[in-house]
């Protein structure tokens, strides 16, 4: 008896593991039309396990933790995946196995291959910008000429004093606001040295008490529901709070800005770990990924642009021409990326980041 | 019998002295950021000494005592009215408070921190009436100052507040407060030298279960707190998930279970007392 029910569990457990029949994706959350995974089901027969997170600080530990039974995952390409790549978590794609990788944006596969020599383990999935987000009413009577599409909308302490009483919210992530200070102050904003940083540190603490909060994700509710005029955030977090904005009983209207100085393009990739149970399942569904059906769909979920030039033409005007999405030429080739940092630089800038946040 | 006795043992030996045994280990290592896991043991006391000569985890530490100390006391001056009121209503009037004490926890804990961040923003519902009111027309943000994190560690702490003093005052002999009467002690006089001593074993208790879990509190100073809230608990995810620094991260760990052990070790000293004297 007691046997039976051992060898059962066991079987229970051992199942899954070995069934071809269904991939483990583990995405971040709204990022994928889901419907779309039905549509992979009946094609293929494979079962998709679906499940989200909202940090990529959550998949870096399981996926570092080992056997985290993951067949596919999307982590930001830097620093996230350069650190994971470096650490030997993934696969080498065999790109036989992907029919449809011409589908690919060479533009954006020049930038990921900074990361990812020769585009050997990922794919691109969506990509955006990190710039500046505000309330049109609420930044326009308290300062009519506000330059919003500047740095200084963020970093001059003459600019963002002024909007300290409606509230200003900025990540909370060194890596993306420390370059972005760099570059205001005209330095590269991929540096490492020590000096460069602490005069980044200067400016963040001289406009340190006109920020409300360092938070990553807050900034998108915050803007919708009025509780702040003014985020430092993703592009697409800002264009989710203007369409939540736009829907809420007291309308109001928020607006993104690219900064002309030039802003942080991030890449979310999709990749194989190492460890994955089921490769083959994986391949099909990376090949489904770059389906331009598919990015089309999810760009028009998610408001992100894709890393799929096939998918342009599929998606609705009000995405592919919209410039904070898919910016026009001249402003990116201002787009800049950065690469990642050492063990030792990387606590170097997140004991600076907290000396900035906690103002001591 | 003694398997028993071993039964506790062995789940306490797998399921905490085990891993603390490899957090211990994983606290004398040295980062490694291109392996995984990030860690390669060195035994070296590099982290701890980091700990100490860096003044960030000092100030953190320090400020979480604080906010620890203060939530407890709030926590033990809105409980003590709560629990003693309980006590001295009728038996049969007793259950309905006690379950409403209880009921929050029918709700997810992070579900319950989310909706006073929908209490306590800029436009929350409580500025919205406080504006509505006409009373306060330009009510601050509680939102992201150490008063939001007071009121979540009260909320979230009050029903273990409530219910260990609850349980001393329950047991309590009120013909002893008559006696004092008679011998011409006010009320007031009487609650002091009386009823508060008496219930001592149960605030100590309620202070601890508050206290302890507190000062490593993590979700409430994250989600209610501003970024100047420095507290411990938030230092140790960020050395943990940010900089993906385990070794640090769990010297943090240790060190924070190694200063805990003391207002642990004094619950379970008061702990064993009162089971002695109700023998």
């Amino acid at each position: 008896m007691r046997l039976g029910f051992l060898a059962c569990l066991l079987a229970c457990l051992a199942g899954p593991a070995f069934a071809q029949g269904q991939v483990n994706v583990y995405n971040w959350s709204d990022y994928i039309a889901e419907d779309q995974l039905k549509v992979f089901t009946k094609d293929t027969g494979i079962k998709v396990n679906y499940t989200t997170y909202d940090s990529n600080e959550i998949l870096d530990a399981k996926l570092k933790t080992g056997r985290s039974g993951y067949d596919v995952v999307v982590p930001t390409a830097s620093p996230f995946f350069v650190r994971q790549l470096a650490a030997n978590l993934y696969l080498t794609l065999d790109r036989a196995k992907l029919k449809n990788w011409g589908n690919l944006d060479p533009g954006i596969m020049a930038q990921l291959a900074k990361y990812d020599p020769g585009n050997a383990h990922a794919i691109p999935w969506m990509w955006g910008t990190v710039g500046i987000g505000y309330n049109v009413a609420e930044v326009r009577r308290r300062m009519p000429n506000a330059p919003v599409d500047s740095l200084a909308m963020i970093f001059d302490p003459a600019v963002v004093s002024r909007f300290v009483d409606c509230g200003v919210m900025v990540l909370d992530s060194p890596t993306d606001v420390l370059p972005a200070a760099l570059k205001y102050l005209g330095l590269d904003p991929d540096s490492k040295s020590s000096e460069d940083l602490k005069k980044a540190a200067e400016v963040l603490k001289a406009v340190r008490p006109y920020i409300r909060k360092f938070h990553s994700s807050e900034y998108i509710n915050a803007l919708a529901g009025g509780d702040i005029c003014l985020a430092f955030g993703f592009s697409g977090d800002i264009l989710q709070a203007r369409d939540r904005a736009a829907k809420a009983v007291e309308k109001r209207e928020i607006a993104y800005a690219i900064p002309s100085q030039g802003a942080m393009l991030w890449i979310d990739v999709a990749a194989i770990p190492k460890d994955a149970p089921h490769p083959e399942a994986a391949y099909r569904f990376l090949d489904f990924m770059l389906d331009p059906k598919v990015a089309a769909a999810s760009s028009t979920l998610t408001g992100y642009a894709n890393g799929n030039a096939a998918a342009t033409a599929l998606l609705p005007k009000a995405i592919a021409e919209n410039p904070w999405i898919y910016p026009p030429p001249d402003i990116r080739a201002k787009l800049y990326t950065v690469t990642a940092a050492n063990a030792e630089q990387v606590r170097e800038r997140t004991r600076l980041w907290t000396t900035i946040k906690t103002g001591r | 019998m003694r398997a028993v006795i071993a039964l506790p043992f062995t789940w306490l030996i797998v399921f905490f002295l085990l891993p603390f045994a490899l957090v211990l280990a994983i606290s004398f290592g040295t980062n490694a950021p291109d392996a995984a896991p990030p860690v390669a043991l060195t035994w070296s006391l590099d982290n701890f000494k980091l700990l100490f000569t860096d003044d960030l985890y000092v100030a953190a530490w320090l400020s979480s005592l604080r906010i620890a100390a203060t939530s407890t006391i709030a926590t033990l001056l809105l409980g003590y009215p709560m629990a003693y009121a309980i006590a001295r209503a009728r038996p049969e009037r007793r259950s309905l408070p006690l379950m409403l004490v209880v009921l929050p926890f029918w709700t997810s804990f992070l579900i319950r921190v989310y909706a006073w961040m929908g209490l306590l923003a800029e436009n929350g519902i409580l500025n919205q009436f406080l504006r509505w009111t006409g009373l306060v027309p330009d009510p601050g943000t509680i939102l992201g100052t150490e008063w939001a994190v007071h009121i979540g560690i009260v909320y979230a702490y009050l029903p273990f507040m409530v219910l260990p003093l609850y349980a001393t005052l329950e047991k309590l002999d009120w013909s002893l407060l008559e006696a004092a009467a008679d011998l011409g002690a006010r009320p007031v006089a009487a609650f002091l030298t009386v009823t508060l001593p008496l219930s001592l074993p149960g605030v100590v208790a309620g202070c601890l279960l508050v206290f302890i879990p507190a000062v490593g509190e993590f979700v409430i100073p994250d989600l209610l707190g501003g970024t100047g809230t420095l507290m411990i608990g938030k230092v140790l995810w960020d050395e943990f998930f940010t900089n993906a620094d385990w070794p640090l991260a769990s010297a943090v760990a240790v060190c924070l279970l190694v200063l805990l052990v003391g207002p642990m070790a004094l619950f379970q000293r008061q702990q064993a007392r009162s089971l002695e004297r109700h023998r």
